[in-house]
């Protein structure tokens, strides 16, 4: 394995090398990965065209930017091994930035970010959820978030949770609840609605955005969001651009596309327009 | 590589083995079953027979293992009140019935036609002789057609007993946590393709090994006529003096 890891080392060398050829000059082409399942973030249209918030917002960053941009779908569970392999040089997927993330890439500015939340049948007894609507911080006022998951948790009692998985919510789940609920675990949250309506699952836990967005089909018209909203903690700061960690200058570009959309109300426009609610960063 | 890594790997891997391996032989049975009505059905002459078996190895054989599994997890999911009103639901409504059921009706329809092949394959002196002893249908069956087909059919079996173990990986799209579920969601925790699916893989091919063998040690057994005769005890020449 020694061997192997010299191989690394010398290939890893050579790729730095070359990094610092390309810092010289400047970048002209970004390719942007998403997922193209997470509805109105990203998803493929019927017609297989990528469609979304974040679809209008790369295009808007990329012409800020002054480069040409092509977006790809890749799927959720291996976007971020790939970006590091190189397959392309950004991720906008509905991704928030946390710690865990941030030891294997970087992240531009926050362009977006809503609590999460349950989304559950309008006739099942967890539709009574105690504090419906309100809003916890983890960050801020974690005990007071912890209390109130204490109290929703007998009514949670063995009842069968959706999410997706290897997400914030996932996490969230895995911490608070997973002695008092099943967690059951989905490639996409598209295939957590499916169960939700097929009766497989009691709720699915999500971002408040993801399961409006879901809620607003006609065949869930009896559910609804429910319980209470939660951010901060393990819900990290934000959904962000993923970025390779030597690429600063890429992170740069970003970062000021960003902070220009935000400054003349583009980013507003476009999240009205997709999630018919502001959902742009609060600083 | 990290090799410390690579062994917890392995054993956060091995609880999802029991699953692979209920699912594994579950499929392989309930399969091996039906496929053998199958083959009945081809080879029973009769076209009312014949046909629906034709039909469907056609289908099972011709689509993905994938589709048909997502077809009947979330394609049936949505006739739910349908097969509610059938009381059929608390099957569906479990993921690992669906994903044994699409297992076993997938390995069926390949299973049906190894069958048929090693029923077919038997020599028509043989059943002959056994036709002139005066043995009937199912003492035919059971003491020449079978054994000999078994036989026959075992070296190709075993290849759709070990895709099937591997095609239990597929169970992973629809929640299951086998070998696969728990190699991907460890990949996105770490973001260590390479060592954890190393890992995943030689669960497999250790599994896979076990299989393949067992099915030879079966062959061997059953095949004494192709071993050489066992070497006689030397002649007592001095009896003769």
């Amino acid at each position: 394995m020694r061997g192997l890891k010299l191989i690394g080392i010398a290939l890893g060398g050579m790729l730095a090398a070359s990094g610092a050829f390309a810092q010289g000059k400047t970048w002209t082409t970004v390719k942007i990965a998403t997922e193209g399942a997470y509805a109105p973030w990203n998803f493929t249209a019927p017609g297989g065209k990528l469609e979304g918030y974040e679809i209008d917002l790369a295009n808007e960053l990329c012409k800020r930017m002054k480069v040409t941009c092509e977006i790809v779908s890749q799927d959720w569970d291996g976007i971020i091994p790939a970006l590091n392999a190189g397959k392309y040089d950004a991720i906008m997927a509905g991704m928030n930035v946390t710690d865990k993330r941030k030891e294997v890439i970087q992240f531009s500015r926050p362009y977006g970010g809503e609590p999460a939340s349950f989304g559950i049948e309008k006739s099942s007894p967890l539709a009574k959820l105690p504090h419906n609507g309100e809003r916890f911080d983890l960050t801020k006022d974690e005990a007071t978030a912890q209390k109130a998951i204490d109290e929703i948790k007998p009514m949670l009692k063995g009842k069968t949770i959706g999410v997706q998985v290897s997400t914030i919510h996932s996490n969230f789940l895995d911490k608070y609840l997973k002695d008092t609920i099943t967690i059951r675990e989905y490639k996409t949250t598209e295939q957590h609605d499916l169960d939700l309506l097929a009766g497989r699952v009691d709720g699915i836990f999500a971002s408040g955005s993801a399961i409006r967005a879901t809620f607003e089909k006609p065949d869930f018209k009896d559910y609804a969001m429910t319980g209470p909203r939660f951010s901060g903690g393990v819900f990290g700061t934000g959904v962000a651009v993923g970025l390779r960690k030597q690429d600063n200058d890429l992170k740069k570009l970003f970062d000021d596309a960003i902070a220009s959309v935000v400054a003349d109300g583009t980013l507003k426009t476009l999240s009205m327009k997709w999630f018919k609610s502001d959902i742009t960063p609060q600083s | 590589m990290d090799l410390s890594f690579l062994a917890e790997t392995w054993l956060a891997l091995l609880q999802g083995l029991p699953l692979t391996i209920e699912l594994a032989a579950g499929s392989v049975a309930c399969g091996g079953l039906l496929a053998a009505s199958l083959a009945g059905m081809r080879l029973s002459g009769s076209p009312f027979l014949g046909w629906p078996a034709r039909a469907y190895v056609f289908v099972f054989r011709g689509t993905p293992l994938l589709v048909q599994m997502f077809l009947i997890y979330y394609g049936l999911g949505q006739f739910r009140p349908t097969l509610q009103a059938w009381g059929v639901w608390w099957f569906f409504r479990e993921p690992s019935y669906c994903a044994l059921l699409a297992l076993s009706l997938n390995t069926a329809a390949y299973a049906s036609e190894i069958i048929r092949g090693a029923i077919l394959s038997v020599p028509h002196g043989q059943v002959e002789a056994a036709l002139a002893c005066g043995m009937g249908r199912w003492t035919r069956a059971r003491r020449i057609v079978g054994p000999i087909a078994l036989r026959q059919a075992l070296p190709a079996y075993s290849n759709e007993i070990v895709s099937m173990v591997k095609a239990t990986s597929l169970a992973s799209i629809i929640t299951l946590v086998e070998v696969t579920w728990i190699a991907q969601k460890l990949i996105s925790q770490t973001f260590r393709s390479v060592e954890i699916f190393v890992a995943a893989g030689s669960i497999y091919l250790l599994l896979n090994i076990v299989v393949t063998r067992a099915v030879l040690l079966l062959e061997y057994w059953l095949s004494p006529h192709l071993r050489g005769a066992p070497a006689e005890p030397a002649r007592l020449e001095a009896a003769h003096a």
